[in-house]
């Protein structure tokens, strides 16, 4: 008999190539996303060296950081961002790869539009050239970014050379009590465990209050794995999974998904299988959390406050601390319920689906955007953006003094010209509160899609559960 | 991609030992739209070796005058986590370094190091503090000397010594030490396996995803 293996152990050896002497893997890949970003470099490798994609319908390309989320029939009025998507359509076009490009209805954040496609399945190997990769771990899948030249190697052999990484358990017992969601979940996790707490592991996410999210919910949960430092994260596919993907365009169609899903249902860690680590939360202990710090590690419950650098254990977290609260211009016991915000961005790959901008809607719904507070609402996906008009959330929005926008990363990093000015203070939606990263000088609060909603009618943080 | 071998390589040190450096901080996002992999060296820890007016931010430990020149970057733990980007490791190599000391990486940034020639060397956290404080202390000992204190990384022995009476061994997965010690490229290196590639692929079920 064999011994019992974790999901993780499931997919990786199923993809396994060859054994390199010396250690590592070669792990076949079978879905590679690409973005304008990442990629020109490899592409350019390619062309140096005379190579082809190996597997160009394994391959598919969007463009989502540097895109503008203004109006979209006019000229991009950055020449630079304009040369790297001109450069991704050619490198597209060149090696006979599919682009869901600007004036495509399918274009979005690539972790937004895999899923949507149903081109990210149970059991995959899936690499893209940026970190959040992570989130399609929610299907089940081993998700992970990786950087340029492992692009350009992907790109030339389908495979990638690696070393197996450990395991991680994180189980959640216990269901999540009103008003918390996902994103809680996984920012409760990282300020456990820390920034690099599962560096070196890939995490599968297990429990009661894992298996009650949603296929959106646990893209969120997924998509933060690497902030805990994770190489990965998983969750094992069940019903909610199957249920997502069917009928999906790029799922196995009628006659194969019998026996897609026959494969599917052998993924789950076996019983008894072995993590290396094992961490354990009370998922109905969470409540709504919100970073305060350039980490996002630094994060504490909305009823908490700003801490004091001296009540850390080592001087290496006191500097820390103390360079992030000059940064973020807090001071020791502040409480953050109450603390005023000049911005609002709900968006990015961690919670830009649908369900994300309900749950906004829902608490912008007859209110008004505080006086002084800029807020953006920018969906994933076109599609999630065309869903949300169907549905009215952009009147919702746009009543209450939102603006609502086209697809893409925007100011989760700024890279187009959604950026924070120097010194605002921003409750955002997104993934990291880095100095900087939504603009240099502009300072990151990291929360769930109806805290940041809620901040947005008050004009401060508030307690999303008192707020009905 | 061919890279230069990294045998053994002796030079400057500076310090900058903070946690969680991460890679929006090594390159800001506003020069992540260049399509080459060149011209990154500039843009390196920008927004903290310049102040918003542009001019130079003296305070940052790079911008110190016994950094000037470093090749060897002793940093904090966690280093390079956050994003994906290549860039941050072109830019520091582009700046100049040829190896990071720190006690930790973040796994992305590490494997985008071994693809680039830049050794990243994990030590023990007390022997970084160890090696920050003599580096902050500037003479020691070694070739050259002259106020500034160097480092010599040894990759054949997995060494790191000073001259001066600090020498520790460090590990490193073999078949990275092995890429950077030749300088190898991966993508030749792996398509010599090419039959394996196409055996594996004759095995696949269900066929790719349709179009």
């Amino acid at each position: 008999m064999t011994a019992p293996r974790t999901l993780f152990d499931k997919v990786w050896d199923a993809h396994v190539v060859h054994r390199f002497p010396e250690g590592p893997a070669l792990l076949y890949v079978d879905l590679h996303l690409v973005h304008e970003v990442t990629s020109p470099q490899a592409f350019e490798g390619l062309r140096q060296a005379g190579r082809r994609v190996r597997r160009p319908e394994r391959t598919v390309a969007t463009v989502d950081h540097n895109v503008p989320t203004g109006d979209r029939s006019l000229p991009l009025d950055d020449p630079i961002a304009a040369k790297q998507l001109d450069a991704l359509a050619l490198n597209a076009r060149a090696f006979g790869v599919e682009l869901f490009d600007l004036a495509s209805p399918r274009q979005g954040i690539v972790h937004v539009i895999g899923p949507e496609l149903g081109l990210t399945q149970p059991g995959m190997v899936v690499v893209c050239g940026d970190s959040h990769t992570s989130t399609h771990g929610a299907f089940g899948a081993f998700a992970l970014g990786i950087g340029t030249s492992e692009v350009e190697h992907v790109l030339a052999t389908q495979c990638l050379v690696m070393s197996k990484p450990r395991t991680m358990e994180a189980r959640f017992a216990g269901r999540r009590g009103p008003g918390v969601t996902a994103k809680d979940l996984i920012l409760a996790l990282i300020g456990r465990i820390g920034t690099a707490g599962a560096a070196g592991h890939v995490l599968e996410y297990t429990g009661e209050a894992i298996g009650a999210l949603s296929m959106e919910e646990r893209m969120t949960v997924c998509n933060m794995s690497i902030e805990a430092g994770a190489r990965a994260g998983m969750i094992a596919p069940d019903e909610t999974t199957f249920a997502y993907l069917e009928g999906r365009p790029r799922a196995p169609g009628h006659r194969d998904w019998g026996r897609a899903v026959l494969a599917w249902r052998q993924l789950p860690s076996d019983p008894g299988a072995a993590y290396d680590r094992r961490v354990d939360l009370d998922a109905a202990a969470v409540a709504p959390q919100v970073t305060w710090g350039t980490s996002p590690g630094m994060v504490t419950d909305i009823t908490g406050y700003v801490p004091n650098p001296a009540d850390f254990p080592t001087a290496d977290e006191r500097r820390a601390v103390e360079r992030a609260l000059a940064y973020m211009a807090l001071t020791p016991g502040t409480p953050l319920e109450g603390l005023p915000i000049e911005r609002v961005f709900v968006g990015s790959c961690t919670n830009a689906r649908i369900e994300d901008l309900r749950a906004a809607a829902q608490v912008a719904r007859g209110r008004r955007v505080a006086a002084g507070v800029r807020a953006m609402v920018v969906p994933g996906s076109q599609q999630v953006k065309a869903q949300g008009e169907r549905e009215g959330l952009d009147r919702i929005f746009r009543a209450a003094g939102f603006e609502w926008r086209n697809a893409g990363c925007s100011l989760c990093l700024g890279m187009n010209a959604d950026v924070l000015r120097r010194g605002e203070r921003c409750a955002s939606t997104s993934n990291r509160n880095f100095e900087g990263r939504q603009g240099a000088g502009g300072r990151t609060h990291l929360m769930s899609p109806a805290m940041a909603a809620a901040a947005a009618v008050a004009g401060r943080l508030v307690d999303v559960r008192e707020w009905s | 991609m061919t890279l230069t071998p990294f045998v053994r390589h002796t030079g400057k040190c500076a310090a900058l030992p903070r946690a969680d450096v991460d890679t929006d901080q090594i390159v800001p996002k506003q020069f992540l739209k260049r399509v080459e992999r060149t011209g990154f060296g500039p843009a390196l820890f920008y927004d903290w070796r310049f102040r918003p007016d542009g001019s130079e931010n003296p305070d940052f430990e790079l911008n110190r005058p016994e950094a000037a020149g470093a090749t060897i970057l002793l940093a904090g733990a966690n280093f390079g986590c956050g994003s994906s980007r290549e860039h941050a490791v072109w830019a520091l190599a582009e700046y100049g370094f040829r190896a990071i000391v720190a006690p930790s990486f973040a796994d992305i940034f590490s494997a985008n190091c071994c693809q680039n020639g830049l050794v990243a060397v994990r030590l023990p956290a007390a022997e970084i503090a160890e090696l920050v404080r003599r580096c902050r202390g500037g003479g020691g000992g070694g070739e050259g000397g002259g106020g500034a204190y160097r480092l010599t990384v040894d990759l054949e022995q997995q060494r790191v010594d000073d001259g001066a009476g600090f020498s520790t061994k460090f590990s490193m997965e073999p078949y990275r030490r092995e890429m950077l010690l030749r300088g190898l490229d991966e993508i030749g290196r792996t398509l010599l396996e090419e039959p394996r590639i196409a055996e594996f692929e004759l095995s696949l079920r269900p066929s790719p995803p349709p179009r």
